[in-house]
């Protein structure tokens, strides 16, 4: 479904100082896969979103979803970033709609589905109300429906939960896999926390300090559905012990490097 | 009931109250200390020279208030655009935001005698100086507002494809109208003080004048009751304004009050 080829990514900023982003990124996407991507903050995480998004060009390497090379933004994906980012004068079913108004299709036919999708995340009766008289954990839901409605192939979601307390983050972390179980798409989704890598995924990609390179791509073979209890287990201790050494064992060398 | 009654009393009651009192101890002061009248008139005898001058205030009133809107709307008509040009083209930004920046640190009084003799001594000068000082708040609070789009909106439109229009129409402006309308209630009350400015530097016209010409034959009186008609107007215009942003972006208000 995507495929990376030696991408890399280097900003210029707006004083003119080059920004070494992303490094040397070679990776597969399974059609219907679900591929968590954990590192350290400022690793090019979210560039690597916008790189397969093609909202941002990459400076090198290619960039193909579905076979076709990646020149510009295309519809077939849906977003959720960190914060819900609705639109604070429209109603929560408005807020669903919104993608279908901007991509241009005829709303009377997704009406349903977006009914649909509010009561299967919980939200029904709420078509009516406001953002602002949700709670953040909400307010996400609204935003998962409004990633959904076109039904795109491909879900981007950049840290979704992280601005969420502990409890709703695990409740959404649930929810979603329930929704990626229902009706299967691929899902790229990046998080700086590394139990959320690991119970949702299928792969995790673990990227180094920038500018970010793959460390690893660790297979989860844990049964599915997935519950929180699975934390306990000794392999999913084993993957989380892998992936912290990843990350921070090249900062550690460097840093003795520099002692020296 | 009796919640909304105690905030009925705070809200109204409380500083009307507190109006009175200040009045009723002006008229006090100015009975027990026998204070010049050409000096601070008391309340009894502005109120009494006000209505005896009513028609010709009204009319000197209707004046100001309109170079006031004139000058008001003309800076809004002017602001947008311009506002909206800064934030989609760094070039234009680059180019008209420092001369924007130079005309705002010119003061307006200084130049409205300038004004004054290129454009007479009629209502456009002072439509004018209104203008120049009200149209800065409104760019730069509408230039703010526009950039205040969250990022990820942005990208997610563009990932849409929406066009630049469809995005600035369904996105970017409702996302600006709060800041728009804070800026337009800075914009009314500069406005006013622009057009009275004008007719301070040169007029037969408007309340300016009436201040400035009851002051010189030492009728503070009628120049107390100047002021307060001049008050009033200001008061209202930023209610009206006010009222309007409550109407226009509803959400917005509500917010607030949580
Ligand atoms: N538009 C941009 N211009 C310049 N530098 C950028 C831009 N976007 C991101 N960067 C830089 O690229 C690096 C990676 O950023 P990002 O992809 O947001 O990391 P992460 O999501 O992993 O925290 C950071 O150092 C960031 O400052
Ligand atoms: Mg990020």
């Amino acid at each position: 479904m995507i495929r990376l080829e030696k991408v890399d990514k280097t900003y210029r900023t707006r004083r003119g100082d080059l920004v070494h982003a992303v490094a040397d990124i070679t990776l597969d996407v399974r059609e219907n896969e679900f591929v968590t991507l954990v590192g350290p903050s400022g690793c090019g995480k979210s560039t690597l979103l916008k790189l397969v998004a093609g909202l941002v060009p990459a400076s090198q390497g290619t960039i193909r979803v579905r076979d076709e090379v990646v020149r510009g933004p295309f519809p077939d994906v849906g977003f959720l970033f960190q914060h819900p980012v609705l639109l604070p004068w429209r109603t929560v079913f408005d807020n669903v709609m919104f993608s279908i108004e901007m991509l241009g299709l005829e709303s009377r036919s997704y009406r349903a589905r977006a009914r649909e999708l509010l009561s299967l995340t919980g939200l029904a009766g709420f078509d009516t109300k406001y953002p602002r008289e949700l709670s953040g954990g909400m307010q996400q839901r609204v935003a998962i429906c409004r990633a959904l409605i076109h039904d795109p192939g491909l879900l981007l979601m950049d840290e979704p939960f992280g601005a969420l307390d502990a409890m709703t983050r695990e409740e959404m972390s649930l929810e979603l896999l329930r929704i990626w179980e229902d009706r299967r798409k691929t899902i790229f989704f990046v998080t700086h926390s590394i139990p959320e890598a690991i119970l949702l995924a299928d792969r995790v990609v673990v990227m180094t300090p920038r500018p970010g390179r793959i460390a690893r791509v660790l297979e989860i073979d844990l049964p599915r559905p997935r519950s929180v209890e699975l934390e306990f287990d000794e392999r999913f201790k084993a993957y989380s012990h892998a992936i912290r050494s990843d990350i921070f064992a090249p900062r550690t060398d460097r840093e003795y490097a520099t002692l020296a | 009931m009796p919640r909304s009654l105690s905030r009925f009393a705070r809200d109204y009651l409380l500083p009307t109250g507190t109006l009175v009192a200040v009045l009723v101890l002006w008229e006090v002061a100015y009975r027990v200390f026998k204070i010049p009248r050409f000096i601070v008139p008391a309340p009894s005898a502005i109120i009494a020279e006000t209505w005896e001058w009513r028609f010709r205030l009204v009319e000197h009133t209707w004046v100001t208030l309109y170079e006031t809107l004139a000058g008001f709307g003309l800076s809004i008509a002017v602001g947008v655009p311009l506002a909206v040009l800064i934030v989609y083209s760094p070039v234009l930004r680059n180019a008209l935001y420092p001369l924007i920046v130079v005309t705002q640190s010119v003061p307006k009084v200084a130049i409205a005698p300038v004004l004054l003799l290129v454009l007479g001594h009629g209502e456009a000068s002072k439509l004018v100086v209104a203008f120049l000082v009200a149209f800065f708040p409104i760019v730069v609070d509408t230039a703010t507002g526009l950039a205040a789009t969250p990022e990820e909106l942005l990208d997610l439109s563009r990932s849409y494809r929406t066009s630049q229009l469809k995005t600035f129409v369904k996105v970017r402006f409702p996302m600006a109208l709060p800041f728009f309308f804070s800026g337009l209630k800075v914009a009314i009350t500069l406005a006013l003080i622009g057009a009275v400015v004008g007719e301070f530097v040169g007029s037969d016209k408007g309340l300016g004048y009436i201040i400035l010409s009851a002051t010189s034959y030492w009728k503070a009186d009628l120049a107390f009751g100047a002021i307060f008609l001049l008050s009033l107007m200001a008061i209202i215009l930023f209610a009206l304004v006010a009222l309007v942003e409550r109407i226009v972006c509803p959400w917005y208000a509500a917010e607030q009050q949580q």
